[in-house]
């Protein structure tokens, strides 16, 4: 073998993986912690008061990164678990494993923060409008995927049974996205586009910055969480005796 | 191949009657439970009526999956049914076939008499019944891919109902925006085509998830 090739499936193993998640983990951490804070200075102290919705329009900067993070988390899951499924890589079943419960309190937290947002903007706790109704089944398919791997005992048929379900709800994500366009809806409708955004730029700043501190800090825990399920599954593993020695 | 599975089903359902039944009383006595809750007042009662008994038919539905397959995996048949050189895509869709006409048919049939305790008209009850032929399919569609993905665990029943019921949601809110059109007096047409936009789109794709489901559950 030539010393130039690149073994790209070298961290397909969860020997390789392990280590370098562990020395992943810290920086992701420190740079969500980081990003967090210069993100909360900004959303509360230089964003501007809205002049319709006074300060209680600022827990959109919570709001909205929570609902993309929890979409996005959803997808990314499907596609891992379908890459671990159609490959046999279980590495890869193991990842979307450890995302479910992170995408689910994501979730969660949209709902909430957007049910406490209604509250005083549209002077109801809930509605049943589209996009309010599909974020509530995405909670559903969270919940439906993280029971269905706990009750399965063997760890391959979960991780593919897991797939399917996954692979099945994945639908559901674009009807959150485009119910606000396909649906007369309370909710409001897309503020940012990729040709144009209708806010200040103070805030769009600050829910970027927060979006940012949401992903890092996503990764961060994933890899955590990915960790501890390396360590049960492979915990017969000669490689793990030797890294925790 | 096809008619074997579909006629083997049926023999064996026919069988097993009490099962059947006791699925279609369930749906009778939900919807019968939701006005001795409510009260009689019949305004009241005609506004739920379309959510009551679509919603009954979903968990009758759901209550009839652990049947579908499950009969099957534990005498060990499902197994040399996968083993077959017919393509599993054809034979889900036959069991599931067979499953609609035993559990979900008695349901359509007696919806419209169920009806009558809401006090419906004439016409929707017709709507009832036509909503109710397009949706069912679906529901059996729909909930064989929970099926076959929690063959044999131990809380399989409760994880069905977990797992299927979120993906139920659209069924119910076409269905249930049927018979409301028509109570209103306004057309159910749009729904109706939504309903059957359904129905084609889960016969297409979901018993080759169950058939993957399948294959998973039964190594």
């Amino acid at each position: 073998m030539s010393k130039r090739t690149i073994n790209w499936y070298k961290y397909a193993a969860p020997a390789n993986f392990y280590p370098l998640a562990g020395k992943m983990i810290p920086w992701f951490a420190t740079a969500s912690a980081l990003i967090f804070v210069v993100g909360l200075y900004v959303s509360f102290f230089v964003a501007p008061t809205d002049y319709q919705q006074h300060e209680a329009y600022r827990i959109i900067f919570i709001h909205v990164p929570a609902a993309w993070m929890g979409m996005f988390l959803y997808v990314l899951l499907a596609i891992y678990a379908g890459i671990g499924w159609a490959f046999n890589a279980r590495l890869s079943s193991m990842m979307a494993t450890a995302i479910a419960p992170t995408g689910a309190i994501f979730t969660l937290i949209s709902l909430v923060t957007g049910s406490l947002w209604g509250r005083p903007a549209w002077g109801v706790w809930w509605v049943w409008d589209a996009r309010l109704t599909s974020t509530l089944i995405l909670m559903f398919l969270y919940i439906g995927f993280i029971s269905l791997q706990s009750s399965i005992d063997d760890a391959r048929r979960a991780d593919r049974a897991g797939a399917v379900l996954a692979l099945v709800g994945v639908i559901n994500v674009p009807i959150i996205y485009f119910s606000v366009q396909w649906w007369n809806s309370l909710h409001q409708g897309a503020t940012i586009t990729a040709k144009s955004f209708k806010m200040a730029p103070s805030m769009l700043a600050a829910m970027l910055i927060l979006l940012a501190a949401c992903w890092i800090y996503s990764i961060a825990v994933v890899l955590v969480r990915v960790r501890c399920i390396i360590r049960e599954r492979e915990h017969e593993a000669p490689w793990l005796a030797e890294a925790e020695a | 191949m096809f008619r074997w599975i579909v006629w083997r089903d049926l023999i064996l359902a026919w069988r097993r009657r009490t099962d059947v039944l006791a699925t279609l009383f369930f749906f009778v006595i939900v919807v019968s439970l939701y006005p001795l809750g409510i009260g009689p007042e019949v305004q009241l009662l005609r506004r739920i009526a379309p959510g009551v008994v679509w919603v009954a038919a979903l968990l009758a539905s759901m209550l009839s999956l652990g049947r579908l397959f499950g009969n099957d995996y534990q005498d060990g048949s499902l197994e040399q049914i996968l083993l077959t050189p017919q393509p599993v895509y054809l034979l889900v869709v036959g069991k599931v076939l067979a499953h609609w006409i035993v559990s979900e048919i008695p349901l359509v049939v007696i919806a419209p008499v169920v009806g009558l305790q809401f006090g419906l008209s004439g016409n929707t009850l017709a709507l009832i019944v036509v909503s109710l032929l397009l949706g069912t399919p679906v529901l059996s569609m729909i909930g064989s891919i929970g099926a076959a993905l929690t063959l044999g665990l131990r809380s399989a029943n409760v994880l069905v109902a977990l797992l299927v019921l979120p993906l139920y949601v659209p069924v119910l809110i076409f269905g249930a925006g049927a018979i409301e059109a028509s109570i209103g007096g306004l057309d159910a047409k749009p729904y109706l085509l939504l309903q059957a936009a359904t129905l084609v789109l889960s016969i297409v794709f979901a018993p080759w998830a169950t058939s993957a489901a399948l294959r998973i559950s039964v190594e």
